[in-house]
């Protein structure tokens, strides 16, 4: 239990934070995708009776990297799409053959707390770190280019191996979170906190703590709710990340309503 | 701060430039020079090139002849882009931003991410950054706005914190896409009168794109006129006269001084498929309110 709740923070930690710029670039759609691609790469591993992780993150990165490549010139969305239902149409096929390891799937889908176990501790505090130093050596140029696209960099130099390095940290995030809130609800875990995070200040790095933040609170609360109640931990990330992103807009709204209320009085 | 050039020094100078996009002659020998402290009108109709034009100056499209000089150093030749150092010499307004509503980002960020935005590490807070930021901030007359998130604020104002974001590393040259194009017309006016004080107060070098050089005559020092790829450049007076802007569009054309403002349509000879291809307004009587 303890070193779930350990791997469970520092998932949290990294979602919070390339989640935050996910939202901010308006990539959604590739944290959506990835983290199912990635189940295509659990469900190869299981089939050949690899190593889960392995298979979640070679899928991952060679997503991410697949997306970067077709979205090179032109649009991202389309690029997502493709390699999402190529990995998913994988997916399926592993496993159709290897269907006698369902429960394991499922729990790759969904979440499985108890599904942790103490080796993964270790590789988790290592990607863990490797994420949160590449995210503070290209927060800024990350932030600069989210307002201003393309503007950002007149000059377009850095800008495919910004893109590619931020992909790649999507992929990492995926593969750790994944074994832990399950590929489908992962979704939930990079864009609640975040997208909650944006209504409640107007600062670009307190936001960033603050999702970051959010997301500890979100993952904690499910793993405890998980563990008391045998539930899936997918199910209360999914409704507690949509909770905190539902209490953010309505905090804003009433603030706003408040300033205005203000202001005429 | 980098010395400002003195007034009159050149900062740009464009040389012989051709360049070919998908087999066409986009922009065929183009040729001008910016000065420090100068205000430059790039006008043209739409297709001309005037984009084309700014991209070759940042260095993202290199020339297929010619070369451009930025700041006396060179920038980008027909070998190929110049070195990364144009990058800090040149500001560039883009000439259509969409803002996200929902970014947590105040002006103040988005000037401060003009300073040091391309470089790598997390942002040490510096009280003489604070300072450098919120004075830019008063330069564009923007300071009550430091504190707004950027999403909500109104055409002309993101324009202003814009120009402070490209402003605020001193660049010698400022280049703006089409600046005015979705201004009001007091909006228009504000930014035009801020860039010609800019101009004077700090030395730089405006380059300005936009298809309607009415608003831009009273505080132009220089135009660059672009049409279908080819420019004419000097005074205001030199360059917009029959002659010249006829032999550019290769038809005639004519120059009408209504009151104040000067209109540019096709002339009773002009072919008017070519004028259609070349952007240039429908003759008076159906004509926008609107000169070229
Ligand atoms: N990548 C490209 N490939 C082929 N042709 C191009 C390309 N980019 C621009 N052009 C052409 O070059 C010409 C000049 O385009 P440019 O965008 O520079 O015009 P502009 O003066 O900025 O016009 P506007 O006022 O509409 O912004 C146009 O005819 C355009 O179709
Ligand atoms: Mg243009």
């Amino acid at each position: 239990m303890v070193d779930t709740l350990w791997v469970a923070t520092l998932v949290a930690m990294v979602a919070g934070a390339v989640g935050f710029f996910t939202v901010l670039r308006g990539s959604t759609f590739v944290a959506h995708a990835l983290p199912q691609t990635a189940f295509a790469g659990a469900a190869g591993a299981a089939l050949l009776g690899a190593d889960p992780l392995l298979g979640i993150g070679t899928f991952a990165v060679a997503s991410a990297l697949g997306v970067g490549w077709l979205s090179r010139r032109g649009r991202s969305d389309v690029a997502t799409a493709l390699v999402l239902v190529l990995m998913l149409g994988l997916g399926g096929l592993f496993l159709a053959l290897s269907a006698q390891y369902s429960s394991q799937v499922y729990s790759l889908l969904f979440g499985e707390v108890l599904g942790v176990s103490t080796t993964q501790l270790g590789p988790t505090a290592g990607l863990t770190a490797g994420s949160l130093v590449a995210l503070a050596l290209l927060g800024r140029p990350l932030l600069l280019e989210a307002v201003l696209g393309a503007a950002a960099d007149p000059r377009g130099r850095h800008r495919r191996w910004l893109e590619g390095a931020f992909l790649v940290l999507v992929a990492v995030a995926t593969t750790m979170s994944v074994p832990v809130v399950g590929a489908l609800l992962m979704f939930s875990l990079m864009v609640g906190p975040p997208a909650a995070a944006r209504h409640l200040t107007d600062r670009p790095w307190r936001a960033l703590l603050l999702s970051m933040g959010l997301a500890l609170a979100t993952v904690w609360a499910s793993v405890a709710a998980a563990y008391l109640s045998n539930w899936p931990v997918g199910f209360y990330v999914g409704v507690l990340g949509a909770g905190v992103y539902g209490t953010g807009r309505l905090w804003a709204a009433r603030r706003r309503r408040r300033r205005g209320a203000h202001l005429a009085g | 701060m980098p010395p400002v050039p003195a007034r009159g020094a050149q900062v740009l100078s464009v040389e012989g430039v051709h360049v070919w996009l998908s087999g066409r002659e986009v922009l065929h020998d183009v040729g001008f020079e910016v000065r420090a402290g100068e205000f430059t009108g790039l006008i043209g109709p739409n297709g001309a090139g005037k984009t084309t034009l700014l991209r070759v100056i940042l260095g993202l499209e290199p020339p297929a002849q010619g070369r451009v000089i930025v700041g006396g150093g060179p920038g980008a030749t027909s070998e190929g882009a110049g070195p990364g150092r144009t990058a800090e010499r040149v500001g560039y307004v883009p000439q259509k931003v969409v803002v996200d509503p929902d970014l947590p980002l105040r002006a103040r960020d988005l000037v401060s991410l003009g300073l040091d935005g391309h470089r790598l590490g997390i942002p040490l807070r510096n009280r003489g950054r604070r300072q450098k930021v919120d004075a830019m901030l008063e330069a564009v007359d923007a300071g009550r706005l430091a504190d707004a998130r950027i999403g909500t604020l109104s055409g002309g104002e993101l324009q202003r914190v814009l120009i402070a974001h490209a402003l605020v590393s001193d660049p010698a040259l400022l280049l703006l896409d089409e600046p005015l194009a979705n201004l009001d017309l007091r909006s228009e006016h504000e930014v035009v009168a801020l860039l010609a004080r800019l101009t004077g107060e700090r030395g730089v070098a405006v380059l300005l794109s936009a298809h309607d050089m009415n608003p831009l005559l009273p505080v132009m020092d220089r135009i660059v006129y672009l049409a279908a790829g080819r420019a004419a450049s000097g005074g205001t007076d030199e360059v917009v006269r029959e002659e010249v802007l006829s032999e550019l569009y290769g038809h005639q054309v004519d120059v009408l001084h209504v009151r104040d403002r000067i209109l540019v349509v096709a002339g009773p000879h002009g072919p008017r498929e070519a004028d259609q291809a070349a952007g240039l307004p429908e003759p008076p009587g159906r004509t926008r309110s609107r000169g070229v």
